[in-house]
C-alpha cells in the first residue's frame, strides 16, 4: 500500500465520519418504517382520521390557514395530542425524518473537541441550535 | 436484450416515463377534481413522484427540483402544502444517499458543515417568507425560479477534477480538503477546494431560494461546489446531499410547525420518489443520461411556465 492510499484508507474511516453516517442510518431508517406503519394504519382505517380522507378534497386547495380553522386542525406541536389519529400519526415518522440529523451532529461535538477542533465543534453546535429553534415553534409558525 | 430493441428503447422509454408522468396532470385538466373520489389524487402523486424519481437520477437533478413545478401546477393541492410535501421530498431522498455516500467518501462533512449552517438558517428564513406570501405571486415566482433553473442546466459547464492550486485561508484554517477513491479510474484522488467565502454567501441565497419554494437545491448547489469550489464533481454530488439533509430540515420543521405538511400529500409523495429514485439507479446504464437530461429540461420548462401562467391567472 502506497501513502497515498495508506492516506485514503485512514481518510475515510476517521471517526466523524463512521459515527454520523452511522446515526444517520438509523434514523433514517427507524423515521421511514414509522412513516410506513403509520401511513397504513390511516389509509386502512386501523386508526380513525382527525380529518376524513372523503373530506380533504374539499380542503387540500386552501391556503394553510384557511385549512387549519376549516379543519379544526391543530398547529406548532399541538398535533402531538392528536397522534393517536391516523392522519396526526403520520407526523411521528416524518419529525423523526426530520430530526434525524440532530443526534449525528450531537455525537460530533464531542468528537471534534477530542480532536481540538473547535472550529467543528462550534459549527456542529450552531447546526443543532438552528434545527432545535426552528423545531421549537417559536419562529412565529402556527396560525 | 436484443440489440435492434436496445436502441429504440433508450429512446423510447424515457418518453414513456416523461408521457405517464403528465397523465395525472392531463387527467385533472379535463376531469373536474371534485368529480373523481379522493383516492385518486394520492395514487396519481404517487405514481408521479414514481416517474420523477425513476427520471431524476439519470437527469442529474434533484427529484425535489422536479416535484414542486410539477405537482404545484397540475394537481389541485394549494402550494403551501406541495412546497411542505417538496422539502420532504427532498429531505428524504438526500438522506436514503446520505450514509452509503458518507462511507464511501462522496460526500465529506468538513465541506458541507459550515455551507449547511448557513444554508440552514437562510432556509427557515425562505419558509418564513414563502408561507407569507400570497399563493399567485408565489406561483409566478416559482415560474421564474424553475425558468432560471432550466437556464442553468443549459449553461452550466461541469468538471471532473477542477484545477485547484492552493486552498483558500479559510479553506486551510477548516481543513476543508479530502481524498475519494474514483471508481472511473481505479484511483484514489486528492482534492481541495478555493473561494469559499463566495461559495458561504452564494448558499445563503441557495437557502433562502431552497426553502421559499420547497425545492431541493442539487440544482444549485453542485455547480457552487464544483465550479466556484473547485470540488471534484463527484464529491460535488455527494457532499450537495448531506447539505440538502441538513438544510431542508431546518426549513421542514417550518413547514411542520405551520400545519403545512399534509400526510396524504407528503408521504405517498417520499414513497414514490424514493422507490422510483432507486429504479432509476438501476437504469442508469440502460437509459440515455444525456436524452433524459433534455427531456427533463423541456417538461421543466413546461412547469415553468404553466406556474407563471397560473400565478397571472391566464391558465388556472
Amino acid at each position: 500500500m502506497d501513502v497515498n492510499t495508506a492516506a485514503s484508507a485512514a481518510d475515510l474511516e476517521r471517526d466523524e465520519v463512521r459515527v454520523y453516517a452511522n446515526l444517520l442510518y438509523y434514523g433514517m431508517v427507524a423515521g421511514f418504517v414509522l412513516l410506513l406503519a403509520s401511513f397504513a394504519a390511516y389509509l386502512f382505517g386501523w386508526l380513525p382520521a382527525f380529518v376524513a380522507p372523503q373530506e380533504l378534497p374539499r380542503l387540500w386547495g386552501l391556503p394553510v390557514a384557511q385549512y387549519l380553522q376549516q379543519s379544526h386542525s391543530p398547529s406548532g406541536w399541538g398535533w402531538l395530542a392528536q397522534a393517536g389519529h391516523g392522519d396526526f400519526s403520520n407526523l411521528v415518522g416524518i419529525v423523526v425524518l426530520v430530526g434525524c440529523s440532530l443526534p449525528p451532529l450531537l455525537a460530533l461535538v464531542p468528537l471534534f473537541l477530542k480532536q481540538r477542533d473547535r472550529a467543528y465543534a462550534i459549527i456542529c453546535a450552531l447546526e443543532v441550535l438552528v434545527l432545535l429553534l426552528a423545531a421549537s415553534g417559536v419562529l412565529g409558525a402556527g396560525h | 436484450m436484443p440489440a435492434f430493441l436496445d436502441a429504440p428503447l433508450r429512446r423510447l422509454l424515457p418518453a414513456l416515463v416523461l408521457l405517464m408522468m403528465a397523465m395525472p396532470a392531463l387527467a385533472a385538466g379535463e376531469t373536474a377534481s371534485s368529480s373523481l373520489p379522493w383516492w385518486f389524487w394520492p395514487l396519481a402523486l404517487f405514481v408521479t413522484c414514481f416517474l420523477i424519481g425513476i427520471v431524476a437520477v439519470p437527469a442529474g437533478i434533484g427529484g425535489g427540483t422536479l416535484f414542486v413545478p410539477i405537482v404545484g401546477g397540475f394537481f389541485p393541492f394549494h402550494l403551501d402544502f406541495v412546497r411542505g410535501a417538496g422539502l420532504l421530498v427532498a429531505l428524504a431522498s438526500a438522506l436514503a444517499a446520505g450514509p452509503m455516500l458518507l462511507r464511501s467518501g462522496l460526500a465529506n462533512l468538513r465541506l458541507a458543515l459550515p455551507l449547511a449552517l448557513l444554508a440552514s438558517i437562510s432556509s427557515i428564513a425562505g419558509a418564513m417568507l414563502g408561507l407569507a406570501l400570497p399563493a399567485n405571486a408565489m406561483q409566478i415566482a416559482l415560474g421564474v425560479i424553475v425558468l432560471a433553473i432550466v437556464a442553468l442546466m443549459l449553461v452550466t459547464k461541469k468538471a471532473e477534477h477542477p484545477e485547484v492550486a492552493q486552498p483558500d485561508p479559510l479553506a486551510a484554517a477548516l481543513g476543508i480538503h479530502g481524498v475519494f477513491f474514483d471508481g472511473a479510474s481505479g484511483q484514489f484522488a486528492r482534492w481541495q477546494v478555493h473561494r469559499t467565502p463566495l461559495a458561504l454567501f452564494l448558499f445563503l441565497l441557495i437557502g433562502l431560494i431552497g426553502g421559499l419554494f420547497g425545492i431541493g437545491a442539487g440544482w444549485a448547489n453542485v455547480p457552487v461546489l464544483n465550479m466556484v469550489m473547485g470540488a471534484p464533481l463527484k464529491v460535488a454530488a455527494g457532499t450537495s446531499g448531506l447539505i440538502l439533509s441538513l438544510s431542508s430540515a431546518s426549513a421542514s420543521w417550518y413547514y411542520i410547525n405551520s400545519g403545512a405538511t399534509l400526510p396524504m400529500i407528503a408521504v405517498p409523495s417520499v414513497i414514490g420518489m424514493i422507490l422510483g429514485a432507486r429504479i432509476g439507479a438501476h437504469l442508469l446504464h440502460v437509459l440515455k443520461s444525456s436524452h433524459i437530461r433534455k427531456m427533463v429540461i423541456v417538461l421543466l420548462a413546461f412547469a415553468g411556465l404553466r406556474a407563471i401562467l397560473k400565478g397571472t391567472g391566464l391558465w388556472m
